[in-house]
């Protein structure tokens, strides 16, 4: 039995279509409108942490693979953004740029070394490769080891819009989000995207019919690192700040909470996910009850009773509706 | 360089060696009966640890008695743990084992840190292994003797039960083929649950015996998994004496580049992982399954 992974490539009804378009028109109102009830700092960590979310959610509703290394890629871009914002004087846009390409990079070695082998083995390699880059962030002078870089500057969008306002920051934040989120969604719904799932679904038969299968692994997984490179590097110039929490195991497994809370292979489920988890982060740490232990017991709970994640259960329920009132009904 | 630097180092990788060996030895045999990689044994290596330290600390009891008691308290959680929570999981996706032991390490250690914070609480050699002898070429403090031995003793000893004795066939035979073990009317499950006893219990008495090397700090698991983790995709799940030798010989090299080229140190095992998938992507000693 494989991992629970929602199909965002079954057939769609033209209801379930336009209900999507509807629930995008709300989504883009929703992140025009909140800044105004949410401080917009909170909001920004909250969107790149739902962007990384969305981007380690390709890799997995994609091609089925678990990874247990995506805070390098996070971590490593923030490191290298930061860096060349603050020291090098980079704008804003290529500063955000030269992260994802670190991710890119960053995930091709990964990729390199780890999709030869599948499942366990797989998400080993990851955490493996993800702990040589945390030392790798310990040890170089750059990264100041425990401090970080810290105090790092916005600088200019384009050149012409300053970013040092919050709200300013908050909405560019907040379209680089959307893109990466629209991003995902043409990806999965591209003929691309569906190879990767019938590659999840059914590899000897994607080898027999000639497609070159790991290079399709290879290019989502690259994928998913520039993504989360994005991510990590808009987070480090946003908040200013890129440390060694970004590289490390808790971030890596943070990301794959968000993601099975809200739902394997679902468009709207780590967004779900990140929600959740920030928020929670933030209450329990105003309150002194351990993070860690929380983020277990849910893992525990998630794991046993509630596989599909909560949009996945959404969608599970809504399908069954669908199918309920498109079938004659039987006595 | 000095010869005492280089063979205090060697000594020091040959005990991490043995640690990362027991370590995977217990996730090898895990995986062997259910195809589940064990991401709470770094858990265990500390419970074990925390185990001894509180003994002494609340209770009184020393070492020896700790040595004994400590791994055996770790047997037990970790045996609730199996009937209570991974028995569930046994016919799901194998991630899914792996997330599961993922968050219990996380409950886990969360809650150590919570208790005793991150700085670690020191634990004195057992008063009969203080001291050391002079062997020329470099001082041998009996304590780290004594570890390297007794760490090899378990681990051949483990061998040998699992190749040489009834019970280890049994369980060989529940590896290959569970259904038909069943059938002769064996005790399968209770087979997976004692081994999986076993398998923490190992993980148990290295924390034991590295508590007084290392202090007993919370974070010790976390930091030894992720090793360990790379010393198991090295060596592959194939056999048992794979998994002792990649151990023993990854902590040796891991110790001399501690000697040649400190700053490298922490990533050997990882560059040693890199280079084995490239040529060999099951491991050393790893079949296809």
């Amino acid at each position: 039995m494989a991992l629970q992974v929602s199909d965002i490539g079954a057939a769609e009804s033209p209801r379930s279509r336009s209900i999507e378009w509807i629930g995008l028109g709300v989504g883009v109102a929703v992140l025009l409108a909140v800044p105004y009830f949410v401080y917009p700092v909170f909001l920004i960590k909250l969107l790149c942490m739902a962007l990384f979310a969305c981007s380690f959610n390709l890799l997995i509703g994609g091609g089925g693979l678990l990874s247990f290394g995506h805070a390098a890629f996070f971590g490593g871009a923030a490191y290298i953004a930061a860096e060349l914002a603050k020291m090098y004087g980079f704008p804003f846009e290529l500063a955000l740029l030269a992260g994802t390409a670190t991710g890119a990079f960053l995930g091709l070695v990964f990729g390199l070394v780890a999709i030869r082998r599948a499942g366990l083995f797989f998400a080993m390699i990851t955490l493996a490769l993800a702990q040589a880059v945390y030392f790798l962030a310990l040890r170089l002078p750059f990264t100041h080891s425990e401090d970080g870089i810290q105090a790092v500057p916005r600088g200019w969008l384009f050149g012409v819009i300053d970013l040092k306002d919050n709200l300013t920051m908050y909405y560019v934040t907040a379209a680089i989000f959307f893109l990466g989120y629209l991003l995902v969604r043409r990806v999965w719904k591209s003929p691309f995207g569906q190879v990767l799932r019938a590659i999840k679904d059914n590899q000897p038969r994607m080898i027999s019919l000639g497609f070159p299968v790991d290079r399709y692994k290879l290019a989502n997984f690259v994928l998913s690192a520039a993504l989360s490179g994005l991510a990590g590097s808009l987070k480090a110039i946003a908040l200013g700040l890129a440390t060694l929490t970004d590289v490390d195991f808790t971030t890596s497994a943070a990301v794959v909470l968000m993601v099975l809370l809200g739902g394997l292979g679902t468009l709207m489920g780590p967004v779900v996910g990140a929600i959740i988890s920030v928020t929670m982060d933030d209450y329990l740490a105003g309150i002194g009850i351990p993070v860690p232990v929380v983020i277990g017991v849910i893992f525990v709970f998630i794991i046993l009773v509630f596989r599909r994640g909560i949009v996945g259960e959404v969608i599970a329920l809504w399908q069954r509706f669908e199918a309920s009132r498109s079938a004659p009904a039987r006595k | 360089m000095s010869a005492t630097a280089l063979f205090g180092q060697l000594l020091l990788g040959l005990i991490n060696g043995s640690f990362y060996a027991m370590l995977s030895l217990g996730l090898a045999i895990v995986f062997g009966l259910l195809a589940i990689v064990n991401a709470a044994q770094g858990a265990f290596y500390m419970l074990g640890a925390f185990f001894a330290w509180m003994l002494l600390q609340y209770v009184g009891i020393g070492y020896w008695p700790a040595l004994i008691l400590a791994p055996l308290g770790v047997a037990i959680f970790g045996m609730v743990m199996e009937r209570t929570l991974l028995k569930r999981v046994y016919n799901l996706d194998h991630l899914y084992g792996l997330l599961l032991t993922l968050g219990i390490f996380q409950i886990i250690q969360g809650m150590f840190v919570y208790w005793y914070g991150t700085s670690g609480q020191p634990y004195n050699y057992p008063y009969e292994l203080t001291g050391g002898h002079n062997l020329g070429f470099m001082f041998m403090p009996n304590y780290r003797a004594w570890v390297v031995v007794a760490s090899l003793v378990l681990c051949f000893g483990t061998w040998y039960a699992i190749e040489k004795t009834r019970l280890g066939a049994y369980l060989r035979a529940a590896t290959e083929n569970p259904m038909l073990v069943r059938a002769f009317g064996i005790n399968v499950p209770m087979l997976v649950t004692l081994s999986f006893g076993a398998g923490v219990a190992l993980a148990g008495i290295a924390g034991v015996l590295a508590a007084p090397i290392y202090q007993v700090n919370p974070l010790m698991g976390g930091n030894i998994i992720t090793v360990v983790f790379a010393v198991v995709v090295i060596g592959g799940f194939g056999s048992i004496l794979g998994s002792i030798i990649t151990g023993l010989a990854l902590g040796v090299l891991e110790g001399l580049s501690k000697v040649f080229y400190p700053e490298a140190s922490n990533m050997v095992i990882f560059a040693v992982m890199i280079l084995v998938l490239m040529v060999k992507p099951v491991g050393l000693f790893g079949r296809e399954r």
